[in-house]
């Protein structure tokens, strides 16, 4: 791949989302204060020994936000990766083996999909017991239905192609099929949808810790964050849009990316392939 | 009006922009420099290939691009006036009143949310042509001048309710009802079934004559244009070839490429008869979709060592599930299967490897027929891979091998399908078929894809090789001008049964059955008034009428 | 016609038996799944005994078929159970604030929808142009942007900077609706915003797509003016999808209306679910996640029903 072919819109992205991994990942060396710390007075401005200001018990904002973001990003990691095996290995066994299996299968993701997710996460989080386990799989669960069904389409499309029956009439067996003739031709849609999941997850999960029911305190989360300062937003205290805006702003990242990575998909007819 | 030439193309250019997922937009030319005129009631044909810039040349007496197409350069007259330079309400105005449009897939091109009698006669009211009632007294006489079933009523139908033979007559009354000076009809025939593309071409001959309406009519296919046309215009990669009378063009072509598009199809194969045992024979076969749907109703073939059985039929004829049959895919409900001398089992599934090898199977859509992430040395080397467990330096060269076999150069074998023109598709999806050493390749209309002479290349290659490799062939087409080029046997199918079935000479010797004699009439012949002929001495209609 | 009816039929019964099985659902998703409701609601401070007094108080010692179809059967007359915590009835509660939700939602509809399909239309008329570039644009930003993000950003401004609105909706049953217009408002437009770049990008999809089909040019070579090619042959053919595209974010907004409500204080249904989620009341929300599963199905179910009734394949089959 030809690295000035990356338009500038996806390489804001990349290095953007890439800051974010990355103080995510070193929080403990970066954060200038530690997360519980109580630094200063509650809701101090920004000055240049908190960059960001003090929370609403003058814990150092910046700080807290590192640290949050540690949280926020492995979860919703972990949730997309459950989200992803679930989803795209049943998604590829019900286009390639089909009839009943294909049919129950299906029926059954519609079913959940008939349910709005937010809603049904709440309905189990009522009676699970609150910790982060619990919240990765309810999460990652919730949200295989919707890879299922984009990697079945998908899977469906390359199945009826000609040389997938040519390959079938040689005599390959199913694991050729699936991971030499389909996933290929699959794999730049999956890892785009991949993206957009993971965004999806970050925005779930936030929601959820906004709404109390996600990360319990005194954890860092950015959902969490918002809830915490959300209070002083009426005083005119804009603490709470900081978390807020950082989850934004990380969404947009990893969305630009995601609609380059779509953008290069070429179709399958006129695809010049992964060379 | 200075004269009767009151079409006039002058050094007429083309060009569009390519918008490729990925890439940086690029500025291509269709058409480099045309000229040509036309008179008043003449019928002029555009031939040529695909990427030949027919129909944009076509569009283009309309002042339209198609996408991203814009004329670039060069005048267009039309009734004294150039028509390019016309601002939007006027190109409104000339447009649907002097020039009307045929497009070739007409399915697509009613609105399927209006009846057809308020589509035909729209233009004509734009206009303030006619009052509604004349209008659609109008619509109603170019209905039956088009031979539509109940040309009175027909019209208050929506387009879905009604066959695509007869929307494809209904857009050619819409094109005639305004009275335009010109229509330009754009493939009008090419997506029918063969057997109702010469009906409808027959009528759209009877209602241009009737009317006197000059036309520019486009096809790939000259002996259809020969027939309708005045003059012919030969087109290739945007650039005139040969313009001149019909006759001439047929009968004394001047440039090479057209002698070419001429003599297509002029291959001559000596039939071979039948031997005592048949390679693979098939016996009252009896296969369907579902619990109900009966497709193949007790259908039986033999095929032959080293010969081609062809499967001739429209759509819907059963040829294709015959195939299937075969495949294995589609396991019979009744009948058998022999393949030399043993059943062979009926799902693929079960079926021993040595069995699959032994039959292997070409697609009508070699783009669809390669994995785009694979290379061509990856798709024709993993059968000889597979089948014989030959790899690294011994497969590539084997590989290298087959490129020699079907004419392509070795270095191919790195290059990704898309990078391939569709002959040379065509080309790679026979040497994967050929690499399993197979004694029968099932040939599924794998001509008709590609543009005439491509396909003359492609039964070319296959004869050849079926002279030097023994392998028999089930080549199932709709194209009986392919099966008289290629066949030893033939077997006619119509709705699920066997029509006539025998050797070549027997099939194609008179007297016909009904159906045969149809098919056979339905062929365009390279010859000045073959139309007319043919249609006073058909026996049945077409399943389009 | 009779066609169409029995298609119709068949999506209303498929939308039952949805509701039926969601039903199901719910009640085997707050019932079945690991640890006790009763051990969930005392938590910390349960003792064997308080723990058999409270299984017996909630009918867990029946058999789960039994307590389903008894919880049935009350949806069936209007009977969703009481509270546990406020011991209050659970149909009442839901009676005033589900039309406190479905007001906002209304609200927000009725601005959102008029300028998504305008935006849309704008984005297909002036295709790959700037107008379409910058509304893209727009909307990848705010298909990324958290409800609560919008929200605060809207009470900074407008209710505490400006002080054009109330920071916190609150409404209650005296209210003129001029009043009660204004309470809303700030909520409204945060989900306005957030649904907003996704209808506009489902619209212009929509409509590109009929745009682009092969009668919309053999209407411009009849010579139509643009206006008629639009009029007579573009929309007909676009009302279809767009119906689809503004019930399918109906139903969105429906569920989005959760958090906003939450952001603002204001007292829907979203606020009540919330509030005994966390209280771990299992027959409220056991309750509030049947009439949400409800309106979402049944808006989609309106979606696929308004489509068969505009195709004109099924309006007049052969």
């Amino acid at each position: 791949m030809d690295l000035k072919t990356i338009p500038v819109s996806a390489w804001i992205g990349i290095v953007s989302a890439g800051l974010f991994a990355f103080a995510a990942i070193f929080a403990p060396l970066i954060a200038p204060y530690e997360m519980s710390e109580i630094v200063g007075d509650v809701w101090e401005p920004m000055s240049s020994e908190h960059w960001l200001g003090t929370d609403n018990l003058g814990r150092d904002l910046l700080s807290r936000m590192i640290f949050g973001a540690r949280t926020t990003l492995a979860i919703a990691a972990l949730a997309t990766i459950v989200s992803f095996t679930l989803g795209a290995f049943f998604g590829m066994a019900a286009a390639v083996i089909g009839g009943w299996s294909d049919q129950f299968l299906s029926r059954g993701v519609d079913l959940l999909m008939s349910i709005p997710t937010l809603i049904f996460a709440l309905v189990v989080l009522s009676v699970m017991p609150a910790n982060i386990l619990t919240l990765i799989l309810v999460m990652g669960i919730l949200d295989s239905t919707r890879v299922f069904r984009l990697s079945r389409a998908v899977a469906v499309d390359v199945n009826v192609m000609d040389f997938v029956e040519a390959a079938k009439l040689r005599g390959e067996g199913r694991i050729w099929i699936i991971t030499r003739e389909i996933l290929p031709n699959a794999l730049s849609t999956l890892v785009a949808e991949l993206g957009l999941r993971f965004i999806f997850m970050v925005l779930f999960l936030s929601a959820l810790s906004f709404l109390g029911l996600g990360i319990q305190p005194p954890e860092a989360d950015w959902g969490g964050m918002v809830k915490e300062n959300k209070d002083g937003i009426i005083f005119g205290i804009p603490a709470a849009l900081i978390p807020a805006g950082a989850i934004a702003l990380l969404a947009i990242s990893v969305n630009l990316v995601a609609d380059w990575i779509l953008n290069r998909t070429t179709d399958l007819k006129g695809g010049r392939g992964g060379n | 009006m200075a004269d009767d030439k009151f079409l006039d193309f002058r050094n007429l250019k083309i060009g569009a922009t390519l918008r490729e997922p990925g890439q940086p937009p690029q500025d291509i030319t269709i058409v480099h420099g045309v000229s040509a005129t036309l008179d008043k009631g003449k019928v002029l044909g555009l031939i040529g290939e695909s990427g030949a810039g027919k129909s944009t040349i076509g569009l283009a007496s309309l002042a339209y691009g198609r996408g991203g197409v814009e004329i670039t350069g060069g005048e267009v007259f039309l009734n004294g006036r150039d028509i390019l330079k016309l601002d939007r309400p006027r190109l409104n105005g000339f447009r649907g009143q002097e020039v009307c449009y045929v497009s070739q897939s007409a399915a697509a091109g009613f609105n399927p949310a209006h009846r057809l009698i308020d589509q035909v006669i729209e233009a004509t009211l734009e206009h303030g042509l006619m009052s509604k009632s004349e209008a659609e007294e109008r619509a109603r006489y170019l209905f039956q001048a088009l031979s539509l079933p109940d040309p009175d009523t027909i019209g208050e139908r929506y387009p879905h309710q009604v066959s695509g033979g007869q929307l494809q007559r209904a857009m050619t009354a819409m094109a005639l009802c305004p009275k335009p000076d010109l229509i330009v009809f754009d493939e009008p025939t090419t997506a029918l079934d063969v057997t109702t593309q010469i009906d409808v071409l027959a009528a759209i001959k009877h209602a241009i004559s009737v009317t006197g309406v000059a036309a520019i009519y486009i096809t790939h296919d000259l002996a259809v244009v020969a027939q309708v046309a005045d003059e012919i215009m030969v087109l290739r990669n945007g650039e005139m070839v040969e313009h001149g009378p019909t006759k001439q063009i047929i009968e004394a072509p001047q440039e090479e490429y057209t002698r070419a598009l001429v003599s297509v199809r002029s291959i001559v194969h000596p039939e071979k008869q039948p031997t005592d045992t048949p390679l693979i024979s098939m016996e009252n076969i009896v296969a369907g979709y579902g619990n109900d749907i009966t497709v193949l109703n007790d259908v039986s073939v033999d095929l032959y060592a080293g010969q081609t059985l062809a499967v001739v039929g429209e759509s819907g004829s059963g040829k294709s599930t015959l195939a299937r049959v075969l495949t294995g895919l589609l396991p019979p409900r009744s009948g058998q299967i022999t393949f030399e001398g043993r059943p062979l089992t009926p799902a693929q599934a079960d079926r021993p490897l040595d069995d699959l090898r032994d039959i292997q199977m070409i697609y009508q859509m070699a783009d669809t027929a390669m994995n785009p992430r694979q290379t061509i040395g990856t798709i024709i080397g993993r059968p000889i891979e597979f089948y014989f467990g030959i790899k690294g330096r011994k497969l590539k060269d084997r590989v290298a091998e087959m490129l020699e076999k079907i004419e392509l150069p070795a270095d191919m074998a790195s290059r990704y399908p898309a990078e391939l023109s569709g002959g040379q598709k065509q080309r790679v999806c026979i040497a994967r078929a050929l690499a399993a050493d197979p004694k029968v390749i099932i040939c599924d209309e794998v001509t008709s894809a590609l543009d005439p002479l491509v396909a003359d290349g492609i039964l070319k290659l296959l004869l050849d090789l079926q002279e030097r490799e023994n392998v028999a062939y089930m080549f199932i087409t709709h194209d009986l001008a392919t099966v008289k080029a290629i066949a030893d046997s033939i077997a006619v199918m119509y709705l699920g049964k066997l029509a006539r079935y025998g050797t070549k000479e027997k099939v194609l010797s008179p007297p016909f059955d009904d159906y045969t004699d149809l098919l056979l009439s339905s062929v365009p012949e390279m010859q000045l008034g073959w139309l007319e002929g043919v249609m006073e001495s058909r026996k049945m209609e077409s399943a389009g009428n | 016609m009779s066609l169409v009816l029995k298609l119709i039929a068949q999506r209303v019964s498929l939308g039952i038996l949805l509701l039926f099985a969601v039903s199901i659902l719910i009640f085997v998703g707050t019932q079945i799944l690991p640890g006790d409701v009763a051990e969930s609601i005392l938590g910390q401070s349960a003792t064997p005994e308080n723990l058999a007094n409270l299984r017996e108080e909630l009918g867990l010692n029946e058999p789960a078929l039994s307590r389903y179809f008894s919880w049935l059967g009350g949806i069936f007359v209007g009977d969703l159970g009481t509270a546990l915590t406020s011991g209050t009835n659970i149909s009442e509660a839901i009676g005033a604030r589900l039309g406190n939700t479905l007001f906002l939602a209304m609200v927000a509809a009725f601005i959102s929808v008029p300028i998504a399909i305008l935006l849309g239309l704008l984005a297909v008329r002036y295709k790959d142009r700037w107008p379409d570039k910058l509304i893209s644009a727009t909307t990848l930003a705010s298909i990324s942007l958290p409800e609560f993000f919008i929200g605060y950003l809207l009470i900074l401004f407008f209710g505490v900077k400006l002080g054009w609105f109330p920071t916190v909706a609150t409404v209650f049953p005296e209210m003129t609706l001029g009043a009660r217009l204004n309470a809303v408002m700030l909520p409204a437009l945060t989900l306005t915003l957030v649904v907003l770049a996704h209808m506009m990008r489902m619209t212009r999809a929509a409509i590109l797509n009929v745009m682009q089909s092969a009668y919309i040019e053999t209407a411009e070579l009849k010579g139509l003016s643009s206006f008629k090619i639009i009029w007579k042959h573009a929309l007909p053919n676009a009302i279809s999808p767009v119906v689809n595209v503004v019930m399918l974010n109906l139903a969105y907004l429906i569920v989005g209306v959760v958090v906003v409500e939450v952001i603002f204080v204001y007292p829907g249904m979203g606020q009540y679910l919330v509030d005994h989620v966390s209280k771990r009341d299992v027959p409220v929300v056991q309750a509030c996640g049947l009439v949400f599963a409800a309106i979402y199905i049944g808006l989609n179910m309106l979606a696929d029903i308004l489509s068969i009734l505009s195709n004109p394949r099924l309006r007049h089959p052969k």
